[in-house]
């Protein structure tokens, strides 16, 4: 077990540094070989030539590359100093990169945001798994009834409408029309029940699109398994049907569900960009909004900075409780 | 023998019976029967996947013909009727979002646009980006899936690693961050279309994975297989068992991920234009009619449930078609 953690943090490392040459190449190579100028879109289009000139140093725009990327790495540890056009700015580490636009840190920015995407994200995790896993269960065992085939149209309708329609559409319903609560969105600090009560609708209408994907792939691996020679062997020597299911069955079906749980939820806390603009939630994903709208380069890079690193983290988690659940990924 | 993967059950046991029919009659009249063939007699008994296909069907066309379509109705998508719109409000006057019998579907709010007329040309935006970005999926992945597959070794683990790379990470975000890095202006394009064409890169970009990893398995396995190496053995180069011997085999998986994939691709498109790095108004696109209408839900609701009732049937229409198809390409796998 030990042997079989030490392979997976390290695989982990090795990640990491990927990760930060994709982010960096996204934002600083992309663009470049596409002939836009990196300056400019970092300071918002807007900005006078000075300004420009000024971060462009401040980013080492001209150095080589390998010692721009060094620097961008280099900055998340042990942070990172702009200096360059008059001026010098430090940034304390971690430094996730620097917002010239409304002129502060980036990482302060994220973690201000962070809770509420992270509350959003597993709350609506919690949802999903119960009732979608539960839902593809169910209609695995029952299969071809008529329980079977109204819960997959429901999770075929449900793959298919997009997140801020079915947003929206309760907002209309249930915030406007019945006036059952408002959708105005408090901070936890301030008062519980105003926070959950503009919090419900956000996890149903996340929770809703992801439960319908679960049932439909937890229906399909069950169903599969269900075919297995070991399920015929259990209950060929007498196990109850409770048992085959709830002991054999299950445990192979958690699997690729575990694996996707970790990468749907390493995705979302990195901000559910969707559902956050749609009810208006100040998350991760608002931000990335708010910094499409006011050309504020920095924070995106921010984001999908951290959304990366938090996949990352998720899908070491998974791995490690892979581990626990099948005993062959620790052999092997 | 290993258990059947699927018992006969109330839904599928008329059609074993059919097909039982169908063999003795073939018993009778020897005639062999195409891959396609069989796939399409199967396919002819799946009522909604055919629903699917139909819907999907008519909305190719309402989308080519979607200027003819609007002339004869006598809408254009961007002319403004300022005297339907309520000045106080800013919301369509009438019932329903100014439904009318000029405006089948009522008109915009502040600005009067006819609905139905924007809804027909947003058509043509979602099918353009689903299906062109789907193809750079299926020709990257193709490609690349066939290289890790049949040569191994070094390239085959770099190619793996990259698929698990690019599908382990969140791609709207990563979507959203390339388009709004590209330039406004390139190759020659401007405005909407630059970013219709990026969209159709980044889109199919991050999409190639799922077609790559499923070619790869399936030329991995087939690589071995006994017909494979009888070509090898009769003197067939590597060239000719790729093309002649392996691709026929891979079509059907390839057809099936990518009939599944558009839809995806189509509420990616959607949600790019929702978020206002798509196409730039005043393009008509559903995702971006729905995200102007977040202003109006309380007041015009028919506006916002318009476009996303057209993203409903469409995505639906794909997902049903695509089910189908899957079933009667490969009716062992159940997902």
């Amino acid at each position: 077990m030990l042997a079989y953690l030490i392979r997976r943090l390290f695989a982990a490392a090795v990640m990491l540094v990927v990760i930060v040459m994709v982010v960096f190449g996204i934002f600083f190579l992309v663009p470049k070989w596409a002939g836009v100028d990196i300056a400019t879109s970092f300071v918002g289009k807007q900005a006078d030539p000075a300004a420009v000139e000024g971060v462009r140093q401040k980013l080492g725009l001209g150095d080589p590359i390998y010692a721009q990327v060094w620097e961008f790495f280099k900055g998340i540890f042990v942070g990172r100093t702009y200096s360059g056009g008059g001026d010098t700015i430090q940034c304390a580490a971690p430094c996730f990169g620097y917002s010239f636009r409304s002129e502060q840190a980036v990482w302060p920015v994220l973690t201000d945001r962070f809770p509420v995407t992270l509350a959003l994200a597993l709350g609506a995790a919690v949802l999903w798994l119960v009732f979608g896993v539960a839902a593809g269960v169910l209609s695995a065992l029952k299969r071809g009834t008529l329980w079977d085939r109204g819960a997959m149209v429901v999770a075929l309708a449900g793959v298919s409408l997009p997140i801020y329609f079915t947003g929206m559409l309760s907002l209309a319903v249930f915030a406007f029309g019945l006036k059952w609560i408002d959708a105005q969105y408090v901070p936890l600090e301030d008062s519980f029940s105003g926070w959950f009560g503009a919090m419900i609708l956000p996890w149903i209408t996340l929770a809703f699109l992801y439960a319908a994907m679960y049932a439909r792939i937890t229906r399909a691996t069950m169903l599969e398994i269900l075919g297995e020679d070991y399920i015929r062997t259990a209950r060929a020597k007498g196990l109850k049907e409770q048992t085959v299911i709830g002991k054999h069955a299950m445990r192979s079906t958690m699997t690729p569900i575990l694996t996707m749980l970790g990468m749907d939820l390493g995705a979302l806390i990195g901000g559910a960009i969707l559902t956050e603009s749609t009810f208006n939630l100040p998350g991760l994903g608002r931000a990335v909004l708010d910094a499409i709208r006011n050309q504020d380069l920095p924070i995106i890079v921010g984001v999908t900075l951290i959304t990366s690193l938090a996949v990352l983290f998720a899908n070491l988690v998974v791995d490690v409780l892979y581990a626990v659940i099948d005993p062959r990924v620790r052999l092997s | 023998m290993t258990a059947p993967l699927h018992e006969p059950t109330a839904e599928t046991a008329p059609s074993a019976a059919e097909e039982a029919a169908l063999a003795s009659a073939d018993a009778k009249a020897v005639q062999g029967r195409s891959l396609g063939r069989i796939a399409w007699e199967r396919l002819k008994r799946d009522k909604l996947a055919l629903a699917g296909g139909v819907v999907v069907l008519l909305l190719v066309v309402v989308a080519l013909f979607a200027p003819l379509i609007t002339g004869i109705l006598g809408q254009d998508p961007d002319e403004y009727h300022e005297n339907l719109i309520d000045p106080l409000f800013g919301t369509p006057t009438g019932s329903l979002g100014g439904i009318s019998g000029d405006h089948l579907l009522g008109v915009e709010p502040v600005n009067g646009r006819d609905i139905l007329a924007r809804i027909l040309y947003g058509a043509r935006i979602s099918l353009l980006v689903g299906f062109l970005s789907a193809m750079v999926a299926v020709i990257l992945g193709t490609v690349l899936g066939i290289l890790a597959g049949f040569f191994g070794g070094w390239l085959d683990s770099a190619i793996s690693r990259v698929m698990d790379g690019l599908l382990a990470f969140p791609q709207l975000l990563f979507i959203i961050a390339l388009v709004s890095v590209m330039p406004n202006e390139m190759l020659g394009l401007s405005g909407s279309s630059v970013r219709v064409f990026v969209m159709i890169l980044v889109i199919g970009f991050f999409g190639w994975p799922y077609i790559g990893r499923v070619v790869r398995g399936q030329t991995l396995s087939l690589r071995e297989r006994e017909y494979v190496e009888a070509a090898r053995s009769l003197g067939a180069g590597r060239v000719y068992i790729l093309f002649k011997e392996l691709l026929p085999n891979l079509v059907a998986p390839i057809v099936v991920y990518s009939t599944m994939m558009i839809p995806t691709n189509i509420l990616t498109e959607a949600a790019l234009s929702f978020l206002g790095v798509g196409v730039k108004p005043p393009t008509a696109s559903w995702g971006q009619m729905l995200s102007s209408a977040i202003d109006y839900y309380e007041s015009d609701p028919m506006y916002m449930v318009v476009p996303g009732v057209a993203i409903f049937i469409t995505v639906l229409a794909f997902n049903l078609f695509g089910d189908g198809v899957r079933d009667a390409l490969d009716p062992k796998a159940s997902r």
